[in-house]
This record gives C-alpha cells, sequence and structure tokens, in this order.
C-alpha cells in the first residue's frame, strides 16, 4: 500500500484552502506551510475554524477550494483512509468493542502487518500502559485514554500526526504533565505535530510556531516568544497574555524611533516593532505588557532613568498573588492599566490612592494599527484560561 | 498570637435515633415494591400457574378437568406435533434472517444517511402499526394471489420453476406455500427488527467512524469492524422481537398457508378453541415457552453482548 511513509520531504502544505458552509465561512482562503518535524500549534477561541482546518489535512473535511500537500504530494481529493496522516481525537473516539491492544493495532491491522505483538508492546511501553493491554476503554482514566489515543495514532509512523484538541477533557494538573508528556514523545519520534487547541499557554508552552487563529483567519504566525512579545494585532495582543493599550498619535519620526503623544506625554517606540503604518499625525495603539512596567511613587519621580517611556496615575487596586502584586492603575491616558511587579522589594507606599509614576523600556512597547477593536480577543482570552 | 494546630474535638456521639421511626422505615422498600410485585402476579405468575395446572390435568369437556398430574400429556403432545415445532423454528427463522437482510439497510439509512428525512421514514416504518395485523395479512393474500403481478413476473422470470423445486411453493401458486408465511411473518414482524437496529445504530459515535477512515480502514473495513460490531446489541434484541413472536404465530399461517404450513401457533389455537382439549394445548405453550427460552439464552450467550448493553 502507498500509504507507508516513504517520502522525506514532508512538509504540510496548505494553499490557498478555505472552506464555506453555505453562507458562512469556515476558513477563508489560507497559506500554511508547516514544516517537518515540527510541533505546530493552530490557537484560537472555539469557532474560528482552526479545527476545520486540521480536519482539511486529516481529509474528513473536504476543502471548498486549495490544495492540501504532504511533501510533493497532493492529497486534496484523497480520502482519509489513502493518507499517510493520522488524527488525535477531541474525545479521543477509542473503539469501546476493542481493548487497548486492539485499538493500538487497529491501524496496523487495516494496513495488512501481520506481526504486530511486538509493535503494540513497544508503543504501549512509549505510553507507559503495557499492563493495560487487555482492558476495555471505558475501564482506563481519562489520561490513560487519552494517551491509548496518541499511541493509535503513533504506531502508524505517519507523515504528520493531527491532535484535535487532545488534552480539552483532562483536568488541569493531568492536562500540564501530558503536555510535557506530548512534547517528550514528539521529541523522541520525530514527526511533525499539528495541534489544535484553545489554550493559549497550552499553545506556547508546547509548540515550536503557533498561528493564532480568529474569525477563519490566521492573524499571525510564529515563534511563541515573537508572538508574546511583539503581536502585531490586537486580537493577538489580547488573546496571548494581558496587554495594556494606549491610543496615542505619531509626532515625529527620528531614525529608528518613533515619537509619540499621549495624553501630555511623549512616548518612543521602535519603528520596527510597530504595526501601524507610520505617517506622523497618524493614530497608533501603543501596547506594553503588564510585567514590562516598573512602579515609581510620585515622590521618587525624579530617581526613574532618562530614555524610558513614562506616564502617571493612581493606584486604584492592588492585588498580593504571592510571587507577584497586580495593580490596577488610573491614568490621565487609560483607565485601568494593569501592572504587575514582582515582590522583591516592596514599596509599602504603593497602596491603592497613591500617585505613581508608571516606566518602561521603549524596546519592550509595540505599537498596532488603531483601526482596530481595541478589546479584540479579550473576551475569548477569558474564556480560554 | 496562639497557632491552632488541632481540629475543635467532636461533639458528644450524636444521639441515635428515635426508635419507631426506624422500624416504620424498614418496611419502606417492600411497600414501595408492592405495585411492581401485584403487577407481576396478575398479569404473569396467576396466568402461568393457571395453565400450568391445565398442562397435568385429566378429563374431558363433558366430566370436566381434573388436576391428576398426568405428565404424559408433555410427551404425547410433542411426539405428535413435532413437525409443527420444527416447522415454526424453521419459519420463524427464515423470517428473521430475512428481517435482519431487510431492515439493516434501512435502519443503517435512518441512523447515518437519512438527515431531515429522519423522522419521516421513521413514521413510515411505523405508520403500518395503525391499521389491525389481520388486515395487513390479508392484503398479502391480494398481493401474492394466483393472477397477481409478483406471480406474473415470478413465473415469466421461471423462478417459480426453481423455488417449486425448492419445495417453497407449490406449481404456479405462491398463495399457500411456505414462501408465503414467510413472506407474511417477515413483513408483520419487520418493524420490530428496525427500530432496535436504529437504536442501537443511532447510538453510535459518529467519530468512531471517521477514527477507522482516519485509521487506514476503507468503508466496507470500517462497517464489518466497528459499526457491525457496535450495533450487535440492536441485531440480538431486533432478532429475539422477530422471531420469539414469529414461532409462536398463527395468523399467517392461517390466512397465507395451508395444512402443509401448520405452525405450532395453529395447533395450539385448535387445540384450544377447536378441539377443546385443553391440557394438549397447555402443554404445548409450555413446551414452546420452554424451547424458545432454551434457544434464546445459548444464543445470547453465544453472542457475547454482556459488554455492549
Amino acid at each position: 500500500m502507498k500509504t507507508t511513509t516513504t517520502a522525506t520531504g514532508g512538509d504540510v502544505r496548505l494553499t490557498g484552502i478555505g472552506k464555506t458552509y453555505g453562507a458562512f465561512t469556515a476558513v477563508h482562503p489560507l497559506d500554511l506551510t508547516v514544516p517537518q518535524g515540527s510541533f505546530f500549534a493552530l490557537l484560537g477561541a472555539s469557532g474560528c475554524g482552526k479545527t476545520t482546518t486540521l480536519r482539511m489535512i486529516a481529509g474528513l473535511e473536504e476543502p471548498t477550494g486549495g490544495t492540501v500537500h504532504l511533501g510533493d504530494r497532493d492529497v486534496t481529493r484523497l480520502p482519509p483512509y489513502k493518507r499517510p496522516v493520522n488524527t488525535v481525537f477531541q474525545s479521543y473516539a477509542l473503539f469501546p468493542h476493542l481493548d487497548i491492544f486492539e485499538n493500538v493495532a487497529f491501524g496496523l491491522r487495516r494496513r495488512g502487518v501481520k506481526s504486530v505483538k511486538k509493535q503494540v508492546g513497544e508503543m504501549l511501553d512509549l505510553v507507559q500502559l503495557g499492563e493495560q493491554a487487555r482492558k476495555k476503554p471505558h475501564q482506563l482514566s481519562g489520561g490513560q485514554q487519552q494517551r491509548v489515543a496518541v499511541a493509535r495514532a503513533l504506531i502508524n509512523h505517519p507523515q504528520v500526526l493531527l491532535l484535535d484538541e487532545p488534552l480539552g477533557a483532562l483536568d488541569l494538573k493531568l492536562r500540564r504533565q501530558m503536555q510535557l508528556e506530548l512534547k517528550r514523545i514528539q521529541t523522541e519520534v520525530g514527526i511533525t505535530f499539528v495541534h489544535v487547541t484553545h489554550d493559549q499557554e497550552e499553545a506556547m508552552t508546547m509548540a515550536d510556531t503557533v498561528a493564532v487563529m480568529n474569525a477563519g483567519r490566521v492573524e499571525q504566525l510564529g515563534a511563541p516568544t515573537e508572538l508574546y512579545e511583539n503581536p502585531r494585532t490586537t486580537f493577538v495582543a489580547n488573546f496571548l497574555g494581558t496587554s495594556n493599550m494606549v491610543e496615542a498619535e505619531i509626532d515625529t519620526v527620528a531614525g529608528d524611533d518613533v515619537v509619540l503623544r499621549a495624553g501630555g506625554g511623549k512616548l518612543v517606540l521602535p519603528a520596527g516593532r510597530c504595526s501601524a503604518p507610520v505617517v506622523p499625525g497618524g493614530k497608533v495603539l501603543v501596547g506594553i505588557r503588564p510585567e514590562k512596567i516598573a512602579l515609581a511613587h510620585a515622590d521618587d519621580a525624579g530617581t526613574v532613568p532618562d530614555g524610558r517611556n513614562r506616564l502617571t496615575g493612581r493606584i486604584a487596586d492592588a492585588s498580593f498573588i504571592g510571587v507577584s502584586t497586580q495593580y490596577v492603575i488610573d491614568s490621565p491616558v487609560c483607565d485601568q492599566l494593569a501592572v504587575y511587579v514582582q515582590n522583591v522589594e516592596r514599596d509599602g507606599r504603593l497602596v491603592p490612592g497613591a500617585e505613581v509614576v508608571l516606566h518602561w523600556s521603549p524596546a519592550h512597547t509595540f505599537g498596532l494599527d488603531a483601526a482596530q477593536a481595541i478589546d479584540a480577543g479579550t473576551d475569548t482570552g477569558e474564556e480560554a484560561a | 498570637m496562639p497557632t491552632l494546630t488541632e481540629a475543635p474535638p467532636p461533639l458528644a456521639p450524636a444521639a441515635p435515633e428515635p426508635a419507631p421511626a426506624r422500624r416504620r422505615g424498614r418496611f419502606t422498600p417492600y411497600w414501595l415494591l408492592l405495585p411492581g410485585l401485584l403487577w407481576l402476579v396478575v398479569f404473569f405468575a396467576l396466568p402461568l400457574v393457571y395453565q400450568a395446572s391445565t398442562s397435568v390435568q385429566t378429563g374431558s369437556l363433558e366430566e370436566g378437568y381434573k388436576v391428576t398430574w398426568h405428565f404424559a400429556t408433555y410427551w404425547d403432545a410433542f411426539s405428535q406435533y413435532w413437525p409443527q415445532f420444527l416447522r415454526s423454528v424453521l419459519y420463524a427463522a427464515a423470517a428473521t434472517v430475512l428481517c435482519l437482510v431487510l431492515g439493516y439497510p434501512l435502519a443503517y439509512l435512518i441512523a447515518f444517511r437519512a438527515g431531515r428525512w429522519r423522522n419521516l421514514i421513521m413514521v413510515l416504518v411505523i405508520a403500518p402499526f395503525f391499521t389491525s395485523f389481520l388486515i395487513r395479512t390479508l392484503a398479502w393474500k391480494t398481493i401474492l394471489a394466483d393472477d397477481g403481478p409478483i406471480v406474473h413476473a415470478l413465473n415469466s422470470l421461471h423462478i417459480l420453476a426453481l423455488t417449486d423445486f425448492l419445495g417453497w411453493t407449490a406449481g404456479d401458486r405462491v398463495l399457500a406455500t411456505p414462501t408465503a408465511v414467510v413472506c407474511g411473518l417477515t413483513y408483520n414482524f419487520l418493524p420490530f427488527m428496525i427500530l432496535p437496529l436504529y437504536t442501537s445504530l443511532e447510538r453510535i459515535d459518529g467519530r468512531l467512524h471517521e477514527a477507522a477512515g482516519d485509521l487506514y480502514a476503507r468503508p466496507a473495513t470500517t462497517f464489518r469492524k466497528v459499526t457491525f460490531p457496535l450495533s450487535m446489541p440492536g441485531v440480538v434484541s431486533g432478532t429475539l422481537l422477530t422471531f420469539i413472536p414469529a414461532a409462536g404465530d398463527y395468523v399467517n399461517s392461517e390466512l397465507l398457508g395451508s395444512t402443509d404450513t401448520r405452525m405450532i401457533g395453529n395447533v395450539i389455537q385448535s387445540q384450544f378453541l377447536t378441539v377443546m382439549d385443553y391440557p394438549t394445548a397447555a402443554a404445548l405453550s409450555f413446551i414452546l415457552m420452554a424451547a424458545i427460552l432454551g434457544m434464546v439464552t445459548v444464543y445470547i450467550r453465544r453472542s457475547g453482548t454482556e459488554d455492549l448493553v
């Protein structure tokens, strides 16, 4: 059979692939390349088209347009059973009438492999379920079932392993454990993993590359640090972690720096970190992550080094959460700025009502196009957390 | 500030509950069982006991029947009517197999492919029940009539010659032959096959089909290895619901058959209502019951569906 993995140039290439259901567009035509051997995450809120994209790679959904390539092979018109791709389903979809051994052996038997015993044994050992081989799926815990689902897919040595929210049904602790486990397995077997999730933390801890999807489109694609440090849309800025965003107007452009006016003060933003068009007089959303901001009491305003962006404000609320204190600060330019300060040396004067200076390095500032909704991705971000 | 390192001492052990309340509570479960037990006694145990006592009576219609523990009636009844027993089992088995063959594709269609037509098709499956069993069976007399379209078609295709050779039909007739009786049984019990099949097919998670396809199973293999094994509870209950009543049926043989197609139901019916030999009729009923019970037990054991139900 041709389904065995003999091809080596195994990138997954989606070209203009899209899916519409009647008038509803689930996935807008998108281009995506997943390099061979990488751990790739499709991240987004429910209904953003990430699962549909995954199912089009698996062949379970027929794209309305575009092509799917595995390496050099066009698999767009191939039925699922002819694709060298396996899926770990959201609810595992283990066969309830077969025991664990037969569940794992299913793919091998369908491809006519005669002696499956050794391979299945090894695979069950890899997922630490050697003892459970003769049990039925319903006799296992959620975490064990999940590992069976992974083993059942991996044993076929697919060119690509697709994971559709595989950890969604597990509790938090088990989920963290399985994240590390999956990452370990991926490193061990070197197969391309495409992982669909709505959990931003999960995507960032596991994946080499993350594609953030929203309303059927890829908003931004990159390494987790890149997405977090330099988001290019408000959706990404809000969906991945928390961002403070302040509306500002471009004042002047000085070399690599853009000088902005916000309220009465000036803020500096590196031109390379601004995804909005840089035109003097144009509007920009200035973004800064809460943990990048330092706080100084208004009496110490003189001690803030030169060259840092600064804003003034008053502490509206402070919550102590152990490793850090989270402040909410009302500033003339923006209400409700979030600031996370590590509890290294706590300044006893920083209590609600105190006047403070917020300051941060211009290098941590990012600029976004002011034409988008400032709160895109906030609701969905909370739901996912 | 002193730190509390121990939980406060527990309160004094709770006083025992008042005894009368407990004593009254002890009988509550039995009171709650009563309606169910009563139902079982009136509708199940009493008729059974009455029949059992009838089967060991001797006497005649004129002198009346008395319980004489005459168990020989069982052996006499069986040795006289074993061909009818055998015929009943064969006809019922044939009808059950036909029901499965005809019903499975339809149940599958309703469960997985019908989409918004699902409810309509379900209504159509059940619709025949709105007419009397007798009338529907009589309608088959017209369908299979000697000058009817079916006999014509079978005749011109020379199929009747073959079925005549096999003993399924007689000459140019379909009516009053085993074929007609089995057709009637199949038709009448088909919904009892389709409904349980549909219920168990419908419960199968569609993602299991996707998973099988994802694991290199072609559609036919998916059916053989996943869908069919998972529908076994429906197959078992459907075949039981078809086989058991079909084995005891007498209407189809009465209306569509002849004296050569008499089933055990016809014998019991005539013993009770025409010959009025009540002990023989009761004994035959018990033999039929025991035979079916035995066959069903073996069948359920062999099909091994305990895990799935």
